[in-house]
């Protein structure tokens, strides 16, 4: 989705740093990669978070979601909804297809969001003032913080042959932090792949009720 | 030996009843040092209470958190994790300045937020699941 974005503004001082948090690690995620872009061109970043690092320095909860930084290296937009909507949670799981209206709102949603970065990148608009930007911010709690270890701890654990201990500490982590998708749905992948998206996360997005899963940037 | 996981470090210490250990691995692992004063990094000193404290070693999960950090153990109690403060993660974010990370292309080639300075970037997060 960021190819067509770098190779219209690479140009213009502008950089994609696309970072995959993925604790299953490069090879599961190369594919998706490779797919992702134009074989042989030059590319933007594709990085590999395999602890989920950038969540925690940025207290992130759920992917995409994006931080528009600066040439002084300023955060001008903290972390938002890179493009997603919550059209899906209205699909019909059957066929896993959405209604032509959905699928057009998501359309139109996703190519609002990117026209914002176009029109941050070229003129400096949807940039936020410093006083907006910080208002804008998540606030890191004790809890999450705490999340934050056990799930540095868990991922570690599973990564030397300790599954069992490490889903212990994985799902406390989730328990600190319910509001972090990609705790949850990467333990889930980590126990196995595909389990993400099976039936205990459609139970957990229905329970969201009224509550957005991919909450909208306020552009 | 005990492991003790940072956000961005993995260390191993000979460590005792929990994480009292030498002064020397304690500043490895925390980047604070102990001087008559307490912990200390550059001009902050942390003072600690005389129980923290020993002939040559310190209790760096007391010390930790003293500092507001969560320190987590797995059930073995041979692997530590010392996670950031909820404090120092909000006060950075909040100077607005974006926090320098260094990550692994796919190629695994380091790559560091600070390199590009001077450009527009659009920072991204995606998963496969």
């Amino acid at each position: 989705m960021w190819q067509t974005l770098y190779d219209e503004l690479k140009d213009k001082n502008f950089m994609v740093v696309a970072v995959a948090e993925e604790s299953r690690g490069a090879a599961h995620a190369r594919p998706w990669i490779e797919q992702a872009q134009a074989s042989g061109k030059s590319s933007y970043w594709q990085l590999i978070d395999t602890e989920h690092r950038l969540e925690d320095l940025y207290n992130l909860v759920n992917v995409p979601q994006a931080i528009w930084i600066d040439e002084q290296g300023r955060i001008v937009r903290p972390p938002e909804t890179a493009g997603s909507t919550d059209h899906f949670r209205r699909m019909d799981l059957k066929t896993r297809t959405m209604t032509p209206e959905d699928q057009a709102e998501r359309l139109a949603a996703r190519q609002a969001y990117l026209d914002a970065v176009r029109g941050w990148v070229t003129t400096g608009k949807h940039a936020l003032p410093a006083d907006a930007a910080r208002a804008a911010l998540p606030k890191v709690t004790p809890e999450i913080a705490e999340a934050r270890a056990r799930f540095r701890l868990g991922v570690w654990l599973r990564a030397n042959g300790r599954a069992a201990e490490g889903d212990g500490q994985l799902a406390t982590a989730s328990r600190l932090h319910p509001q972090s998708w990609s705790m949850w749905r990467q333990a889930a992948d980590l126990d196995e792949v595909g389990k993400a998206s099976g039936p205990d996360f459609w139970k957990r997005v229905q329970a969201l009720g009224d509550q957005p899963y991919y909450s909208p940037p306020k552009l | 030996m005990t492991k003790v996981l940072t956000p961005t470090a993995e260390h191993e210490v000979a460590a005792r009843d929990g994480l009292w250990m030498s002064p020397a691995d304690a500043a490895m692992i925390t980047g604070w040092s102990l001087k008559p004063e307490g912990m200390c990094r550059a001009e902050l000193c942390v003072p600690l209470p005389a129980s923290a404290v020993g002939a040559n070693e310190v209790d760096v999960q007391a010390f930790w958190q003293k500092l507001g950090g969560p320190v987590v153990v797995s059930e073995a109690r041979d692997v530590w994790a010392l996670g950031a403060p909820a404090g120092e993660r909000n006060a950075a974010l909040e100077g607005l300045q974006a926090p320098e990370f260094t990550l692994p292309d796919v190629d695994g080639t380091p790559r560091s937020l600070s390199e590009l300075g001077g450009k527009k970037v659009f920072l991204a997060t995606w998963a496969s699941w």
